[in-house]
């Protein structure tokens, strides 16, 4: 079962790896994104260190979900979906799989330059590691509600845009808990309440997220 | 008792169009009974004045709101568990409505909001989960839309409510945490005094008659439902 899981979180690395541009692609799109805001609402740098943490969690939401359709998309089109729906492993663990595989392409990568993007906003130095860590906690939460989201818009009309329609309401709670833990970091009083949040949402959506994104493919495979 | 007799659509279309009718009547009963109690019987409000009287649409349209979402994902349960047409069939008869319903919400909450709290929109917790909720009523109604094969349109909506009924505590806490967290509670809408019985009766009369109304137009949606799936 797990060597299924490992199989299927290399697999999709290693396509992802052949497609290095497309990865790229949705972080050029994080990078972007965030150096609009300035451009749009001006440099006063008091200004944008308040915007800062909201900008880029809204910048990093984006950009995941951008990156969603691609998540089942060529596995449906070659077929390839329809083997591990027919295959041994249970398609929870294959679905999480998938999520995480996902996570690491294009949630990793978005904690990782974040702090660069901090800086852009003359944020505090102290408070990059906060940042960085609600997104190293918040992102696998996108990845994996998104992924239901991709699993029912399979193959329907105007998937991608109706994608973020499904999605974006239900990233809420983790765009509020994750910009208001550097929020209140740099007010002072510790974010760690928020964080300790985040982790909570990240477990849950572990347990129930697999489920729902299994039987979401298996209604849009039927 | 056969609890699965109605839950077949032929059986159930005649049953609707039976008592479709008696909900509507009902509904407009009691809605001009409410209405009746709320601009002539009541009395105008200490502290608000007369502009108070648009709660007697505003609370019964928010709860409603919120109880059709949860009766929804009821339905969407049922239709998954036990693999029923019908319950899908009403799962997307009383979407619109739903939203409807929080349309009006938000649309008399912010004409309320302009003279009492001189501001048409304030970022409140329940503000902000209502619209939240706007957006997973039109996420479902979408999904539904671009999905051409009702049956599997019905049970992508179906995961779709069930994954959003478990979201809406959660989306409402963590609003409400981030709502106090950055300013404090800033305006109150939960009033000091208890109400007085008279606005009390107008307000469960309209309720009633928007459950009435809801019923109603579900049963006739379902209907026209029923015809075009199955013939």
């Amino acid at each position: 079962m797990l060597d299924a899981a490992l199989c299927v979180v290399r697999r999709d690395l290693l396509l992802a790896w052949r497609r290095r541009g497309d990865v790229a692609t949705a972080l050029l799109f994080f990078l972007i994104v965030a150096s609009l805001f300035p451009l749009g609402i001006g440099f006063e740098p008091n200004l944008l260190r308040a915007i800062a943490p909201g900008v880029i969690w809204v910048a990093a939401l984006l950009s995941s979900m951008l990156s969603l359709s691609r998540l089942f998309a060529a596995d449906h089109a070659d077929g390839t979906l329809e083997q591990l729906l027919l295959g041994a492993s249970p398609l929870g663990v294959i679905a999480a799989a998938k999520a995480a595989a996902h996570w690491i392409v294009s949630g990793l990568p978005l904690a990782l330059i974040a702090p660069f993007i901090a800086l852009q906003y003359d944020m505090p130095g102290e408070l990059t590691p906060v940042l960085a860590l609600s997104l190293l906690l918040g992102t696998p939460v996108l990845s994996l509600i998104g992924a239901i989201g991709a699993a029912l818009t399979l193959g329907v009309r105007g998937g991608g845009i109706l994608l973020s329609l499904l999605v974006l309401p239900l990233y809420v709670p983790v765009l509020i808990l994750g910009a208001g833990s550097v929020d209140m970091a740099a007010a002072g009083m510790g974010g760690e309440g928020q964080l300790l949040l985040l982790a909570a949402l990240l477990v849950a959506s572990c347990v129930f997220a697999p489920w729902a994104i299994a039987t979401a493919l298996r209604i849009s495979m039927e | 008792m056969n609890w699965f007799w109605y839950a077949s659509p032929q059986t159930f279309y005649p049953l609707a169009g039976r008592v479709a009718p008696w909900f509507g009547g009902a509904a407009l009963l009691l809605a001009l009974a409410g209405l009746y109690t709320g601009f002539f019987v009541a009395p105008t409000d200490a502290q608000q004045g007369e502009v108070y009287r648009i709660i007697y649409i505003h609370v019964p349209a928010a709860w409603m709101s919120m109880f059709i979402y949860l009766v929804m994902a009821v339905w969407a349960a049922l239709g998954l568990a036990f693999n029923t047409r019908l319950s899908g069939m009403m799962a997307t008869a009383l979407a619109p409505t739903g939203a409807l319903f929080t349309f009006i919400a938000l649309w008399t909450g912010s004409l309320w909001g302009r003279p009492t709290w001189g501001t048409y929109w304030v970022w409140d917790a329940r503000l902000t989960s209502e619209l939240v909720l706007l957006f997973l009523y039109f996420g479902f109604i979408a999904l539904q839309a671009a999905i051409d094969d009702p049956r599997r349109a019905d049970r992508a909506g179906a995961l779709l409510a069930i994954v959003g009924a478990v979201n809406i505590p959660i989306i409402h806490y963590s609003v409400v945490w981030w709502n106090t967290l950055h300013q404090g509670a800033s305006v109150s809408v939960t009033k000091g005094a208890s109400m007085q019985s008279q606005m009390l009766a107008a307000m469960l009369l309209m309720a009633l008659a928007f459950w009435m109304y809801s019923i109603a137009v579900t049963l006739v949606r379902v209907r026209c439902i029923i015809r075009e799936r199955e013939g």
